[in-house]
Order: structure tokens, then sequence, then C-alpha cells
């Protein structure tokens, strides 16, 4: 499968874009949102102040112009940095989705009028609630449901899929996607979004930050560093009495440089481009957040409801053998039943179908003229059809038929129980066929697990999330398949209401639940789930009551999505560790700095051997500055997250983030001061 | 040499050995299960009933907190009323005056806040009577005030889901029946037999050997000592509080007195594991405690035997180790020791004097209160320590990709808040108040508050501030603290370093309670492991201990560099 991945991190253009953005966001109106780089903000500009001061008076006191100068720059390029992670994430953002828009921008629409001609006007004039015509060849040029018709669509645009997809009025798959091409057929659509408010656009809106709200946890975040940050707002502002007192003078420059380097700057100026990259993410996994809570509640999520069918296992069941009982001839069984499935489009009755013509039974359906068609529904769990001799062929689930046999009076036959029983045993689904409501034989249907899936279901254990497969199956059936495919739990004969119990029961005991659907009957489900993805080929309900959207309508994406979101989290965290792990090399930087021309003895404090205090400080200042730009491919591409369980997790970031954090600035200050020193 | 390690190390395993038993009593009190204790029961009944208790109600936070602070208020009219009219009052042999209002009102702040900062001295600034009736008893209830309130976050921790806490009242009284009084009786008892005088008779006349006469107070002592050290309150019968001959009579006495300052914040500890069924965390908690703990006594303890390095120089003797401000029977090896029980804890009393320990030992001294939760006062230290872990939890739980959680609570924004303005506290409280006193005295070099100029004096002021916040209530002393700008300003850091935190914490703790449980799956934090423990001990030195850098940097390291 194609994914729209953009690897490549910096782009000329998104470079370029996101240059003028890091100066444009400058405006302290803009940088208040951001607490710690607004105070940042806040002292450059006092440093710009006493630049000019020193220039026109000429006292230096406070050092030389050009140092203060240097200290200035490196400062305003501080703010930049972090503006520029921010600019870099939101382009990327925008780039991506605009990719996909590009596609439905300006494509002709043939609306319905209300007269009932069409006229052939542009996309962006189409309002919600409009029809609109598609035939072979045609553009779709707006999101909407189809109202008529059946059409094969190609959706590659959106999904990277090739292969077309059947789309159809009413049912489940009646959704289309602006941007889609029709391949064959006609079909007429009701336009369900208005040009500017489809899932994209708010998605669009996100990244811009237009309506990009912080998350909770966000919130948490910034108010712990906010407080990080008044702490050494107390540290530093109290250490002017305090070198009054000991006779230390202390410049300006020096104060307002260790007040930089030891508030988090680092993940202060990180912070939103980190929130960003995580949607950012989750579209290049082709999946459309509605807002960024959602990607980082799926961090949390500790159940996980997949149904069975293209999750688990490939595709649909499909019949292997069958068995006919109660002294029907073979031949006569597999006919019976290739007549009960020969009009039955679903993927079951197909391969009825197909296992008959295996068998040499083979019956044209032009011969079933006369023969009436008994649809499956959800009550009656059963199909089939009636002859015109009157004849009353049935099959379907066990429990239906040999109750509808059971009403009639007529008895089950042993062996047909018995292999009920061995074919559930096996995980496969039996099918009995019932003649006039007598009992007949069974038809054996089994399912192919996904390989591969094992692993899959595996490494969500280990993340601490659970699985749990949703099947219309018989209980016996879903047990086996559920221990085949290694699934933690299952919900069997599921109906669309038993989902939303087991939600409920599982939230009630404070587990976050997500899930996949995309029928209308599963949008209570989805709303009701803490993480609910629609898929972009279910109903416009569906669409409406999850919180993400999965281009692809690949029901395995949710295990992905997981993984998105913790890794936004865990790449705030770590980056926040680095962050304040910094502090210890840089008060061992800065502190001697301080002192030593006042307090020679404070020279043994200087453990560095920092070239003279003012490289010390300038070095440290340098340091605080480069790291930004350096960690924003980490920002946007994610800490890399491995299912090894919390505790093992932990040590191993605690390690290379908080150990690497001690020390990375120790050597990156070094090396700084000894380059700086050659020129001072 | 050897024996003066030896009492050092035989003190530390006497805590640590004693402590989880201890514990464990504690959590079956405020449990409410049965203990061979219970025979206070009728007793406790009497107080509900007399105060008009119902002891079965149950409180949520904020009815937890509105009692606990309604009583402070309380004792608060108490203390003063009885200080300013003592001299009319019963058993006041010696005749000593009512305090004044000013100095009434700082007296009854500073025990009142578990803190016993002292601006008078016991043997002319109180009668038996306020020794008893208000030092004492404040020595009792605020030390189980601060273990009720310890109590009442258990309950919060403990439960998988609830709006109520406990009855403060309850913790209030079990605090005193069943922990602090037994104890204190018993550590009584040893000092009455090792010579701490028990009498309500006057001051005593004696004819010295050199046959000057001298007069010698004495007292209630022995009934005050042991409470003065359970409760970490540390405010001294006497002037010089345990290094008196009469409060500290003997080497085993001093062993006496500082086990019984750290026994109780040590056995919080596990009271904690035993209450909420984590003993696993409380053991790691414990162990990284103790760790803190340990190091500073084996640097000071080195520090103060070694000496200081100039009188070696001048070629004079000093196998006693650096003797200068401390007591002959007791040595320098367990005045160390004391040195940094009493400020692990916020303890405060001594038996010795800190101002002239050496630079070092006074710079861990500082690091201990600014830190204030290694063990820390009863109750509230385990408290302080909680609010670190808060933290620690919060940015652990993002580095393992889930939205943080404390024993199946889900760590927001609102706890984040609470938790940071309460780390934030106190490094504010003692930062902006030495900030003054350096910016006043720099301003007034005539001001004359100061024994030492320089980095010593900035010391100085440092630890009155640090002493005052922690409600620790020792002094670096060689600082003239009697005077309105210290009594307001040391005041004023005293009441917000009690309850700011007190409310913070218990708030935190029944903010968690009430939110729903989420059960433990593999990719949850776990808490109770070595690497978390490192986590929050790193939290610590970085956010409490490193702020402090600077201003130890100009004060004690700057000392110890051109000592």
């Amino acid at each position: 499968m194609k994914r729209n991945r953009n690897n490549r991190l910096f782009d000329g253009t998104l470079l370029r874009r996101s240059l003028r953005a890091s100066f444009v966001k400058l405006d302290p109106r803009v940088m208040i949102k951001n607490p710690i780089m607004f105070t940042v903000e806040a002292v450059t500009f006092v440093m710009l102040l006493l630049i000019f001061y020193i220039a026109f008076t000429g006292d230096t006191s406070q050092g030389s112009l050009l140092y203060n100068i240097v200290i200035f720059l490196v400062l305003l390029a501080t703010v930049l940095f972090a503006n520029f992670a921010e600019a870099i994430a939101e382009a990327r953002g925008k780039a991506q989705a605009d990719s996909l828009r590009k596609t439905r921008e300006d494509t002709p629409a043939k609306r319905i009028g209300t007269d009932g001609k069409i006229h052939t006007v542009s996309s962006s004039d189409l309002k919600q609630g409009d029809i609109f015509e598609c035939v072979a060849g045609d553009t779709v040029p707006a999101d909407g449901e189809i109202v008529e018709g059946l059409a094969s669509i190609d959706e590659s645009a959106i999904t990277g899929e090739s292969a077309p997809v059947i789309r159809e009025a009413g049912g489940d798959k009646s959704s289309v996607t602006g941007g889609t091409k029709v391949l064959s057929d006609r079909i007429r659509v009701k336009v369900t979004a208005r040009p500017g408010e489809s899932f994209l656009d708010r998605m669009i809106a996100l990244v811009e930050g237009s309506s990009r709200q912080k998350t909770p946890n966000e919130i948490a975040l910034t108010i712990l560093l906010a407080g990080f940050t008044l702490v050494f707002v107390i540290v530093c502002a109290t250490l002017k009495p305090f070198a009054d007192y000991v006779g230390a003078n202390i410049t300006v420059a020096a104060f307002i440089s260790l007040f930089v380097c030891l508030i988090p700057t680092t993940i202060g100026g990180l912070l939103s481009a980190i929130g960003i990259a995580g949607m950012d993410r989750a579209l290049c996994a082709n999946v459309i957040t509605k807002s960024g809570k959602a990607v980082e509640t799926a961090g949390d999520i500790d159940t996980l409801l997949l149904d069975k069918t293209g999750t688990i296992t490939i595709g649909n069941r499909k019949a292997t053998a069958f068995h006919p009982a109660g002294g029907c001839d073979r031949q006569e069984f597999i006919r019976r039943c290739v007549l009960a499935s020969v009009a039955d489009q679903t993927p079951e009755g197909k391969s009825v179908v197909e296992l008959g013509a295996a068998e040499g039974i083979r019956i044209d359906p032009l011969h079933s003229v006369g023969v009436r068609m008994v649809k499956f529904t959800a009550e009656t769990k059963c199909s089939g059809v009636d002859m015109p001799d009157g004849r009353r062929i049935r099959k379907g689930a066990a429990e239906a038929i040999l109750r509808l046999a059971a009403e009639h009076g007529n008895a089950c036959p042993e062996e047909v129980e018995q292999t009920v029983r061995r074919v559930s045993g096996n995980g496969g689904t039996p099918l009995v066929v019932c003649e006039n409501e007598k009992i007949i034989g069974v038809i054996e249907l089994q399912d192919i697990i996904k390989t591969g899936i094992r692993e899959r279901f595996e490494r969500l254990r280990r993340m601490g999330v659970k699985t749990v497969m949703v099947t219309g199956d018989n209980p016996l059936t879903a047990k086996y398949i559920a221990q085949k495919a290694g699934v933690d739990d299952f919900i069997a004969e599921a109906r669309p209401e038993d989902k939303l119990e087991y939600i409920r029961r599982e939230q009630q005991a404070g587990k976050l639940v997500a899930m996949m659907g995309d029928g209308t009957n599963d949008a209570p489900a989805l709303a009701q789930a803490d993480v609910g993805v629609a898929m972009n080929s279910g109903t416009q309900a569906a669409k409406e009551a999850g919180n993400m959207v999965d281009l692809d309508n690949d029901p395995t994406k949710l295990i992905e999505i997981v993984e998105i979101g913790k890794q936004l989290l865990m790449t705030r965290g770590t980056l926040t560790t680095f962050s304040i792990a910094n502090d210890v090399a840089k008060y061992f930087a800065i502190v001697p700095a301080l002192f030593i021309t006042s307090i020679p003895a404070l020279q043994s404090l200087n453990i560095m051997h920092l070239h003279s205090p003012e490289s010390a400080i300038l070095s440290a200042v340098i340091f605080n500055a480069i790291i930004i730009p350096l960690l924003i491919p980490l920002a946007l591409r994610g800490v890399t997250y491995k299912p090894i369980g919390a505790s093992a997790l932990l040590r191993r970031n605690l390690f290379i983030y908080g150990l690497g954090g001690i020390v990375a600035p120790f050597i990156g200050i070094k090396l700084i001061d000894m380059f700086i020193s050659m020129f001072f | 040499m050897n024996t003066e390690i030896l009492g050092v190390v035989l003190q530390w395993v006497l805590l640590v050995v004693l402590c989880y038993p201890l514990g464990r009593y504690m959590a079956k009190v405020y449990k409410g299960e049965r203990t061979w204790l219970d025979f206070m029961a009728p007793v406790e009944r009497l107080i509900y009933r007399l105060c008009g208790i119902d002891p079965s109600q149950e409180m949520d936070w904020k009815k937890f907190l509105k009692a606990l602070l309604t009583v402070n208020l309380f004792w608060f009219f108490w203390g003063m009323v009885l200080l300013v009219c003592q001299g009319w009052l019963p058993l006041n042999p010696d005749g000593n005056p009512g305090q004044t209002p000013d100095l009434a009102f700082n007296t009854c702040i500073s025990f009142m806040v578990n803190c016993n900062l002292q601006h008078y001295s016991g043997e002319t600034g109180l009668s038996y009577f306020t020794q008893l009736f208000v030092i004492m008893l404040f020595q009792f209830v605020t030390a189980a005030c601060g273990m009720a309130a310890m109590a009442g976050i258990m309950k919060a921790l403990a439960a998988k889901s609830t709006k109520t806490i406990g009855n403060f009242w309850v913790f209030l009284t079990k605090s005193v029946t069943r922990i602090l009084m037994p104890l204190s009786l018993v550590v009584g008892i040893l000092l009455v037999i090792n010579g701490t005088p028990m009498s309500f008779d006057g001051k005593q006349t004696l004819t010295t050997l050199e046959g000057s006469e001298q007069v010698i107070s004495q007292g209630p002592t022995a009934a005050i000592v042991p409470i003065k050290q359970l409760g970490t309150n540390g405010g001294g019968y006497f002037g010089t509080n345990s290094s008196h001959p009469l409060e500290n009579p003997n080497a085993f006495t001093n062993i006496l007195e500082c086990w019984s300052i750290l026994i109780l914040p040590m056995s919080m500890v596990f009271a904690f594991g035993f209450y909420t069924r984590r003993r696993k965390l409380a053991a790691w908690i414990f162990t990284v405690m103790l760790f803190a703990f340990t190091t500073g006594v084996v640097v000071s303890v080195w520090q103060e035997m070694n000496g200081n390095p100039h009188i070696d120089e001048m070629g004079v003797a000093q196998d006693l180790g650096s003797m200068e401000g401390k007591e002959i029977r007791i040595g320098s090896g367990a005045s160390a020791m004391w040195g940094m029980v009493t400020t692990v804890t916020s303890n405060g009393s001594v038996n010795s004097m800190h101002d002239s320990q050496t630079p070092l030992s006074g710079m861990l001294q500082m690091l201990n209160m600014q830190i204030n939760c290694w063990f820390g006062g009863v109750g509230v230290g385990w408290m302080n320590y909680f609010a670190f872990l808060i933290i620690a939890v919060f940015i652990s739980g993002l580095m393992v990709g889930r939205t943080p959680e404390f024993l199946g609570k889900k760590v927001e924004a609102r706890e984040m808040k609470i938790a940071t303005l309460v780390v934030l506290m106190h490094p504010f409280l003692i930062l902006v108040g030495t900030g003054i006193a350096a910016a006043v005295a720099a301003a007034n070099p005539e001001i004359g508050w100061l024994n030492n100029p320089s980095f010593h004096g900035l010391s100085e002021m440092l630890y009155e501030y640090t002493s005052s916040a922690a409600n620790n209530g020792s002094g670096f002393e060689g600082l003239a603290d009697n005077t309105p700008f210290w009594n307001i300003s040391t005041g004023i850091a005293l009441i917000m370093g009690r309850y700011f935190p007190i409310v913070g914490q218990v708030a935190i703790a029944g903010l968690l309670a009430s939110k729903k449980f989420v059960p433990e799956s593999a990719g949850t934090l776990k808490t109770d492991t070595g690497t978390f423990s490192l986590m929050t001990f790193a939290v610590i030195i970085i956010v409490a201990a490193l702020s402090f850098f600077p201003a130890l940097a100009l004060g004690p390291i700057a000392d110890y560099l051109t000592i």
C-alpha cells in the first residue's frame, strides 16, 4: 500500500515558508501563548535596550558592546529557532493536507436543480444538501452520500490503494469522498459537507493553528514548565541582592543568560511542534483526526475493539466442505445449497456457489426464474429461496435454523448436532441448511487468519493494550479464532448494541476504549468509544460519530494510531527530561562565571575549565539556542516507541534522555567554549 | 574516635530497624484495626463526647482542611491569651512575667506551625504553666495535626475511588493517644532515670566547687523533651536546647533523643506502605530518603571529626574533631549526626552550635531543609515528597507514552497546578526572604544583624529563612533575630511554609481520590521500581536542590573554598 509519507524533513519551499513564519511569530501577541518563549523574548528585548544604552553612553561596566550584541543575537536566535520549529511542523502538516486537497479543487460538478435538470457548476458552488451526478470518468466534486445508483470508484488519490471499490446507495458503503474518480456506472450523490467544512479542511485548520487548542496533557505540561520558569525567575532575581551583599558584580547580560539557560527553553520551544507533528504523523498514515486530543488519547488506550472480518481474518469466511445429513443425497444436498446461494451476493453465498462448482454442480442464474429470494436479516439470521414448486430452502446460523426446525416440529438429526459442534470447535462456521424446515445438512465455512496478526497482538499486549475481537460468529467459533489469532477477549454473536455495552463496561472499569467501525449502526459505539475511528468508506453517520477518519479503510490502522499517540506523549516526556537535565551542566558553566572575577576561589566550581567568564556564558547560551534546531527532527519524527513494557521503557528513555541530557551539554558547552576561545 | 563512629552507626541501625514495626503499628491505628493500645478507646470516646465530635462522620478533603485550619486558629488564640497572662497564672515559682504581645505572637505562631523558632529563653520567658499548657500542648497537637493530614492522604490514596478522606478529629486524637503519648511516656521515663529533672520546684541555688553561688533552673523538663523530639517540634525547654546538661545529660540520652527525632517520620513512610498496601513503593521511597540522609550524615560526620585544616596548620591537636560550639560529653561525631537528623526532619532542636560547624556541614543542613522531604516533619515530610512524586510521575508517565497516573489515578492539569505551586513556594519563601534581608543589610552596613560579614553572613541569613520556611526552627544563630524585621518576615515564612503545602498536598490527594480508578496494565508506569525512584530523586535534586545552587555558591561553598 502506498502511503503519503514524506520522509524528507526539510524541503526547500517548506523551509523558506517556515523561515518567514518564524519572524512573523515574533509578534508578542502570538508569543504570549507560549509563556516560556515569551519570557525569552521579553529578556531579549531588555538586551536590545541595553545595547542602545551602551552604544549611546559608552558605559562598559556591563561588558563590551560587541559581547552584548552577540548575546542579544544568540537570544534572538533562540526565540527564532523555537518559532521555526513550530512553523516547520505547521508547514509540513499543511503541505500534506494540501496535496490531499488539491485533488478536489475546482472540479466541475453536475448539480441536479430543483427542476430535475443537470447544471454544470464549480465544485466550490456546491452547498450541503445539493445533489449531483457522476458518471464513469468523472471526479467526485465533494464529500457526499450516494442516494441513487452504484459505481466502482478509484480512491487511489486519497488512499493510495489502486484497486477500485464499489460504492452503492443504502447500506454501509454509501459514502464517497471528493477527489476520487468514478470508474463505471452512474451515481447520484447528496453533498454532506460544504466545501471548507469537510474533515480534511477541519484537520488543516487544526494543523495551521487557527483552531488548535491545547490538549489537557499539553496544558498540564505547560503549567509545570511555567512553574519551573517561575522558580528560575526567583533564583535569578534574588541572586542580585546576594551578589551585592558579598560584593560580587554581575552584569545584566550574565543575569539574563543564566535565566534563559535555566528555564526549559528546549521543551518550551518544541512543545507545540511536537503536538502538530503528532497530527502530521497521523495524516501520513492517512488518518484524519478531528482534534489533537484524539491522537493523545490513542496513546492511552487500554482496550481495542477489532472486527474479526478484515482485521483478524482475511476478507470473509469461505465454504470449505458440504456435510449432508438425514439421509440426504450428497449431490442433491450440494445442489440445494447452491440453489439457496445463487442469488446471494454475500461473500459467503458466493463461496458456496464456487465450492459447488468445484464439486461439479452449476446452476445457471437464468434457470432460477420464478425463484423468490429471501434476504438475510439480523432477526431471522438466515437466507434462502422459495422455489416455484413451493419448496422452501433456507441456510443460516445453526441456532436460527434449529429453532426454525423445532418450531415446525422437526427434530434435529444427531449427526447434524455433532457436525455443528465439530465445525465450530475447529474455528469454522457451520451453516445449517433446511428444506421445508427439515434439516438436510451443514455447510462448513472457514476463516483464514491473516499472517503476522498474532505478532501484532503480542506487540499490543506488551504495550498493555487488551484486544477484543468482535464477531457475529457463535461463541465456539469465536473462541477458536480468538485463541488462534491471540486476542485477549472476544464478543461472539455480536449485535451493534453489544459493542456499545462492552465499551461502557470497560469504561466503567476506568479503561479507555478504541474501536473502528463503518456502518450507521456502529455510530453509537463509535461515539461512546474514547477513540472512534470511522472508515472513509463508511456512512456519514459513522464518520460524524467517530473522532478520526481512516482514509485507507484499513481495519488494522488502530494499532498504528495507538503507537502514534504513544509516540506523541513520549516525545513530550523525553524532551522535557532532556531540557531539565541540561540545567545541571548549565549551572556549572554559568554560576562560576558569574562570580570568578569577584571571588577567585570559586574557580574550583569551574569543573569544565571554561576559558573565561565571557566565553563560558556565551557557550552556555549558544548551546541552549542550537539544541533547539538540532532536536527539531526528533520532535517532528517522534521518539521511537518500543513495546518493551513501561518499566523497561522508562529505564531506556531515562538513560538516553536523562543521562544524555546531563552529559550532552557538558560536552557541547566545552566544545563551543574551545571554539570561542580562539577568538576572544 | 571509633566509639564515636560506633555511636553514630548504632543510632542509624536503631532507627532503621525499629521504624518498620512502628510503621505497621501506625497504619493499624489509622485504619482503626485492633492494637494492644485499645484500652485507650474509652479515653478517646470521652474526648469525642466532650468536644461534640461524631467519630463516624466522614469528611471530604475540603471539610477535612477546614477542620484542620479552624483548630489551628483556635490554638493560636489559646496560646496568645495564656502567654500574655502567664504572670498571673499558677505554677510560676520563679515569678516570670507575661510575654509582651509581639513576643507572644511570635512564640505562638512558631509553635503552632510545628516550627519552634524561639526568640525567648525557656528559663525566664515562660512559666511552668505555659511550658505545659502552651508549649507542650502545642508540641503534641501540632505534631498530631501533621500526622492527621498524612492519615487523610493515606486514606485518600488507599481507596479505589472515594469522595471522603476520613475524619480529621479522629486522626488527630488517635495520633496523640495511640502514638505520641505512649512513646513520649517511655522516652520521658528513660530521661528521668538519666537525670533530666521533673518537678514543679523553682530554681535551685547551689554552691559550686569553686565556692561561688549558681542558680540552676529546672522544672517539668522530662515531660517536654520527649515530645519536643518525637513530634519534630524542637523547641527546647532550656534556652540552649539539647546541649543543656539537664535537657540532654549524657551519651545515652543523646542517642535516645536523636532517635526520637527521626523515628516517627521514618515510620510514617512504612505506615503509608502498610495502609495503602503498597509496601514495595514505600520501601523504595524509604530507600531514596535513607540514601540522601545517610550521604549527608557521612559527609557531615567526616567533616566535623576531621576538624578545621587551619587549626592543624597551627600545630594544635584536634583529635576530637572540630569542637567549636560543641559539647564535650557529646562529641563531634554525634553532634554532626544530630545536625543532619534535626534538619532532614523539621525538628530544629540542637545539641551544638550549627553556626560553628564546618561550612560543608552547614551547607548540608541548609540543603536538607531546602529539600525538606528526606523523611521531613512527622506526616508533612512524606507529604512534601508526595508533591515531588506527582511531578516525577507526570514526567515519567509521558516518557512511557501514557497520560500520567499515580496509584491508578490520572494526574491532570489541576493536580499539576497545585503540585507546582507547592514546590515553587519553598524556594520562593527562602530566596525572596534572604534576598530582601541581604539587600537591607548591604544598604545599611551599620544595622548590626550579623556576627560575621561576607559569605558566612549570607549563610546566616539564608539559614534563618530556610529554617523558617521548612518549619525547622533551628537557627544558625550568630544572627540578631529578635528585631521587628526578622520577627515579621520569618513569621510570614513560617505560616506560608506550613499551611500552604498542607492544604495543597491534601487537596491533591483528595482530588486524586475522587477520580475514577484506572486498572494497571503492562503499559502503566510502575512507581515501585528503582528506576522511578531514581527519577524522583533526580527531580528533587534538579528542581529543589539546584535552585539554591547560586545562593549556596555565594554562601557556604564560597565559605568552604575560602576557609
